[in-house]
């Protein structure tokens, strides 16, 4: 009753081809990012040392540290931050706690999948009619950190609006029967609760943040300028737009420098990626329920 | 209380009479009520924002110089010429096009194919390393791919393919697929995981093997989903600015290959605000094209959002 058929064979069969091919196709699309990873490593490597990191670009360009990018990267990235994550957090509160289900709610959850989507450079063309031309901040650090803060809203609040909503909602009606507030509640019980997902929407900005010269080259990201902004109105340099300039806009740069800076670049991604992962299962580790 | 006039939302609040409860937490609870909701409003405020900000730098030019045959009929596009400047973006139009199709063709069978073999075939600790290195992917920032499609790619194109130059459509719609691909792979994924398990076990149960399951059974029930994280990806090769800037070649041109270089539109604001003085005509023409990058992946994503809460109402 139960012996193979001729049917059973050639499904099974059919089965495990599918399967391979499948498998084929998520190699064909982590392969390549592995090689290239390699090859970054390959050759910028030898580029990197402490020299690279803490000196300043001399020569045009064309030799050289990173210093002044790297420390600009650090100011636009912090001052970005500063912004986006409280007001991601509160938006997301909002959206998750209090938020009614109604046409409004939806309007709000509309416009931040529209905020995601927006092209890069159509953030920066917003960046300079707001903030460098109509509020007067001039080209400086306020006016890209703000204009990378508004691109990577989106992603704060839907990283930390998902985190609140996976706290039970048993854990809130135990908390609002001792008689607490709605804030109360928020702060004592679901905002510890979310940290790991709000960890992992901040770090996923700090990603995006990180690496898109678009928004900020015309808002406050100088071409060259090797000195250290030393307020948030001064103009600065940044890590991904010194790659973008001294790969395509400078003659005579030796290969190893731009190497050099990719890899410092994907390393601040790929070293914070892990790290988040891990502080995530930690705190997952810790998990009552 | 017969001829009590109050709305009803007042007269319908727990308070009693007796017992006040408004302490300070009930002011506090009242004023963090109030600083979220205006949070929350404000990626509302934001959109409208990018809208007003940019139509207004670009509108001097809309009301002066546009002319709607030329701008999206002439493939001539001319900021800066001394006998007659012309504003023709069909030429990027067809860039941006051309470039976000080929990356398409890269990234929807590759992403769908792999969202399919994580949700539904890998499992254990396979599925969680994949997961992490997709999401690793994900992040690797858009100069570097830039950086790689003028480095790795272009000599791999020139030698590959016998071609002159490698900074061409096919340059930029690999690297622009191998870019989207992560972003449509989780968000396929999730669509295929949103399916109920119960699908499954039911097709399980009728002795179907785990890809006729997935093909007869998953598939349809995701697919309003998938599509969403198609044209999710669309959106997003549409918007990539510097990897396009870096990659396409960056000279105008309607291809009639994949080996021709193109520019795109958003390259083209990238490359050239910085050389337009404010409020010149060509400064406008920019934000012109801005406006209408916003109202494309405006249409876009309102689609996608549609047709993606579609499926989780029906």
């Amino acid at each position: 009753m139960f012996a193979t058929t001729e049917l059973n064979v050639r499904n099974s069969r059919r089965q495990a081809l599918v399967q391979i091919l499948f498998m084929l196709m998520t190699a064909v699309l982590i392969l390549p990012v592995l090689i290239i990873l390699a090859t970054l490593i390959h050759k910028g490597g030898p580029a990197i040392s402490f020299e690279f990191l803490f000196s300043e670009p001399t020569n045009g360009m064309t030799a050289g540290g990173i210093f002044p990018a790297l420390v600009g990267t650090v100011w636009l990235v912090a001052v970005a931050l500063l912004v986006s994550v409280p007001l991601g957090v509160a938006a997301a509160i909002y959206l998750s706690e209090f938020a009614p289900q109604n046409w409004f709610t939806r309007i709000i959850n509309l416009a931040i999948i529209n905020l995601a989507g927006v092209p890069s450079i159509v953030h920066a063309l917003f960046g300079v009619g707001a903030f460098v031309l109509f509020f007067g901040f001039g080209t400086s650090i306020l006016a890209a950190s703000l204009t990378l803060a508004i691109m990577t809203l989106p992603v704060v609040i839907v990283a930390t609006r998902e985190s609140l909503q996976a706290v039970p909602l048993a854990f809130r009606e135990a908390c609002w029967n001792m008689g607490a507030t709605r804030w109360q509640t928020i702060r004592r019980v679901v905002l510890p609760n979310a940290v790991s997902g709000i960890l992992t929407g901040v770090i996923l900005e700090v990603a995006r943040t990180t690496g898109e010269p678009a928004p900020i080259m015309f808002t406050g990201a100088a071409f060259f300028l090797p000195f250290l902004p030393e307020s948030v109105f001064d103009q600065t340099m940044a890590l991904s737009l010194h790659l973008f300039v001294i790969s395509t806009q400078v003659p005579g740069v030796p290969d190893e420098l731009p190497y050099g800076v990719a890899l410092v670049l994907i390393a601040m991604v790929l070293v914070m990626n892990p790290l988040s992962i891990a502080f995530r299962m930690y705190l997952r580790g810790k998990k009552k329920w | 209380m017969a001829d009590d006039t109050r709305p009803l939302s007042v007269v319908a609040r727990p308070t009693t009479d007796e017992i006040d409860r408004r302490n300070l937490d009930w002011y506090i609870d009242k004023v963090v009520q109030a600083v979220v909701f205006i949070c929350g409003i404000s990626a509302i405020v934001f959109v409208i924002g990018i809208f007003v900000f940019v139509t207004a730098e670009g509108f001097g030019f809309l009301v002066d110089t546009f002319d709607f045959a030329e701008f999206f009929g002439s493939p001539r596009w001319k900021p800066t010429s001394e006998y007659r400047t012309t504003y023709g973006i069909l030429a990027l139009i067809a860039g941006t096009a051309s470039v976000t199709g080929l990356a398409m063709l890269v990234a929807i069978p590759f992403s769908l194919g792999a969202a399919i073999y994580i949700a539904e075939f890998a499992t254990g600790k396979t599925r969680e390393t994949l997961k992490v290195l997709v999401e690793l992917l994900a992040a690797v920032p858009s100069v570097v791919w830039g950086f790689i499609g003028l480095t790795i790619m272009n000599p791999l194109i020139i030698k590959t393919f016998d071609v002159p130059v490698g900074l061409n459509v096919l340059n930029a719609g690999i690297i622009l697929g191998l870019m989207a691909a992560p972003i449509m792979t989780s968000i396929a994924e999730d669509a295929l995981k949103a399916v109920p398990d119960r699908y499954r076990e039911a097709a399980e149960a009728m002795g179907a093997t785990r890809w006729q399951l997935v093909f007869k059974v998953v598939l349809p029930a995701a697919k309003n989903g998938l599509l969403g994280a198609v044209l999710l990806g669309v959106g997003r090769g549409f918007g990539e600015t510097m990897a396009v800037l870096m990659a396409s070649g960056h000279s105008i041109n309607l291809p009639d290959s994949i080996f021709d270089s193109v520019r795109a539109l958003t390259a083209t604001i990238a490359a050239e605000l910085g050389e337009t003085a404010v409020g010149s005509d060509h400064y406008r023409a920019l934000f012109t094209i801005g406006i209408f990058l916003f109202i494309i992946t405006f249409i876009i994503n309102l689609t996608a959002d549609l047709i993606v809460r579609g499926i989780r109402k029906g």
